[in-house]
């Protein structure tokens, strides 16, 4: 039975360091002490309403790089 | 009553005629040499690149009901609504770690749905009933309320009564059975293209004639300040700034338990093309953030939502915006893709919730034999009988109803976390510990959605989701989320419970699963295959 077995394949993984990265996106727009208040105002836009959407593209700034950075080689 | 409206209604007939010819077409599009599995039926072949999938999540999960709700609740009760823009930050990390994991077991096991998964993870076709019940349940609401989406839409119109939405639904119904998942994913095009061309041309037109973002918001604080309720604002008080992240963090968990966020994920073709969509999908988020302040801009504008039958249904506000600022051929244009914006989700709902009846009630009770041919037709026809359900929730209960189901769906479907998302990272649970976990938190959300009053709709129960903590004796005016305090009590049970078994030495279920599998990736060899090449 265990000589049936397929050959073990080469050691895949999915962790890495640059994972870490990725806590910054899911904490960050958790702590609302951070930003809920009216000043300073962008455009007529709250703090709380600019400094959220902002929130948007550091998320997509670090996923990004997560994934350059352990993008498999070849 | 409608003449006044023709504009509008002819634009909307005839770009809903489009997409529906569309949907049938679909069928023939990327072609496979067989529609018959639901591999390509369920799942478009498992073959989607990042482009289609990036329209196909996206208008998967940015649903009608979003666009119509999310500012609803902005125009109601001002900055709590805004969390649906964390929460749509916070999911897409989540998916990147781990439920990409997902595709690669489901890669190499051909699984179609969470609950395959789960059966095949922890051996227990109990467990995997478990997941697949709390599955259909969670979504079939979530159909429902699309067409409150539609509804909302058509009474802007003056068009009322049932009968419009009976046909777009038979429709949809129609092409969703011919066409599987190549239906939805073709129509999300046209669904997105026209939802970014009416939010942009929104955001540039509406804040002008209203003068300017600043008097918005100020606007709406002035409304907010003369009503009596205590937590509404353009910023959020001390008591509902927690309940603000934990409503955004298991929202965020319980988008991708959803069946049909995981069958969208399933369809695409490799790693890369899920890893690059998380990081192009909260492009949506943005488009979001600015539905929801079109709330306000409801509010500056001084729209008054409809009412019918004594109620108010503030889901009307952001077509009313539309009705007031907009020539009409342009709101004709914003109301198909609010209408159309309901047909991709409620399709790909419907393929989800068929494939769990199919996959782990039918086959796993009925017809263990049964072909792949025999699957998608099953699921063919649930899907049609998903669908009659869902109209038959709008024309014989009040819609109020489905509104409080999707409310529980929410806070239920974030108890299958423990299984299928934890389990994708760890085999460390008991089968049974996990049974009892969910059960645990199920009972425990339901009591507590049950205990939430909502004054203002002049409702004892099933209020709102949240929670009181001075109800647990703390000495605060703080609220939390409902599904995150259910989930604390189905993880709690379920670590308790696995010690307790594991120390009684109870048989755990065996794991079909090797750890390798969850990093597989396009070409690498599938169990199917290895068995085949095995018997020759």
């Amino acid at each position: 039975m265990a000589a049936q077995d397929p050959p073990p394949e080469p050691r895949r993984t999915d962790r890495s360091p640059w994972n870490w990265l990725l806590v910054v996106p899911v904490v960050l727009p958790l702590l609302t002490l951070l930003f809920n208040r009216d000043e300073p105002r962008i455009a007529g836009f709250p703090a709380f309403y600019w400094i959220q959407l902002c929130f948007i593209p550091l998320g997509v700034a670090c996923t990004v790089l997560v994934y350059r950075m352990t993008r498999k080689k070849g | 009553m409608s003449s006044e409206h023709l504009t509008e209604l002819i634009i909307f007939g005839v770009l809903f005629l489009v997409v529906s010819g569309m949907g049938f077409v679909a069928a023939r599009w990327r072609r496979p040499t067989s529609m018959e599995s639901l591999d390509e039926w369920g799942l478009g072949g498992r073959n989607f690149g990042s482009w289609i999938t990036w329209f196909l999540i996206g208008g998967d999960l940015y649903t009608a009901y979003t666009f119509v709700a999310v500012p609803a609740l902005v125009f109601g009760a001002g900055a709590a609504g805004f969390y649906a823009v964390p929460y749509t930050i916070v999911v897409y990390p989540l998916v990147f770690l781990v439920l990409i994991r997902l595709w690669s077991v489901s890669h190499v096991h051909g699984f179609v749905t969470p609950a395959d998964f789960v059966r095949a993870r922890f051996g227990s076709p109990t467990l995997a009933l478990v997941i697949a019940l709390t599955g259909i349940v969670a979504t079939m609401p979530y159909i429902a309320l699309q067409l409150v989406g539609i509804e909302a839409v058509l009474k802007a119109m003056g068009v009322h009564g049932h009968w419009p939405i009976i046909i777009a639904f038979a429709i949809l119904a129609a092409y969703t059975y011919q066409s599987g998942l190549r239906a939805p994913a073709l129509i999300a095009f046209v669904k997105d293209v026209l939802i970014y061309i009416v939010i942009i041309a929104a955001v540039l037109y509406i804040p002008s004639k209203l003068g300017g973002w600043g008097s918005i918001f100020d606007a709406a604080q002035a409304k907010f300040d003369k009503t009596p309720a205590p937590n509404d604002g353009v910023l959020l008080d001390g008591s509902n700034q927690l309940n603000y992240a934990m409503l955004a963090l298991g929202s965020a968990l319980a988008l991708f338990l959803y069946p049909h966020s995981i069958t969208g994920v399933l369809a695409s073709k490799n790693r890369n093309v899920i890893k690059r969509n998380m990081a192009a999908l909260p492009a949506y988020s943005f488009v979001l953030g600015l539905i929801a302040l079109l709330g306000f801009m409801a509010i500056a504008a001084g729209v008054k939502p409809i009412t019918t039958d004594g109620k108010v249904d503030t889901n009307t506000v952001v077509p009313l915006l539309f009705d007031q600022t907009f020539p009409s051929w342009f709101t004709g244009v914003a109301y198909a893709a609010i209408g159309i914006g309901a047909l991709v989700p409620a399709a790909i709902m419907s393929i989800a919730a068929a494939n769990l009846f199919t996959r782990n009630i039918y086959r796993e009770y009925w017809r263990k034999d049964a072909s792949e041919k025999e699957e998608a037709t099953v699921s063919k026809l649930v899907s049609l009988v998903v669908k009659v359900g869902a109209v038959a929730c709008i024309l014989l209960l009040d819609p109020e109803f489905s509104i409080d189901l999707q409310l529980i769906g929410g806070v239920i479907i974030l108890q299958t976390l423990p299984a299928v998302g934890l389990g994708l990272v760890t085999r460390w649970f008991h089968r049974g510990a996990l049974v009892v976990g969910w059960a645990g938190g199920l009972i425990a959300g339901l009591w507590m959605l049950y205990q939430i009053p909502n004054v203002a709709k002049k409702k004892e129960h099933f209020g709102g989701s949240a929670f009181k903590l001075s109800e647990f004796g703390f000495d605060t005016t703080m609220t939390v989320y409902v599904g995150v305090l259910a989930l604390a009590v189905n993880l709690v049970l379920a670590v308790v419970v696995t010690l307790v078994l594991r120390g009684a030495k109870v048989a755990d279920g065996v794991d079909a699963t090797r750890e390798a599998d969850y990093t597989a990736d396009e070409g690498d060899p599938k169990v199917k295959d290895l068995e085949l090449s095995s018997s020759t």
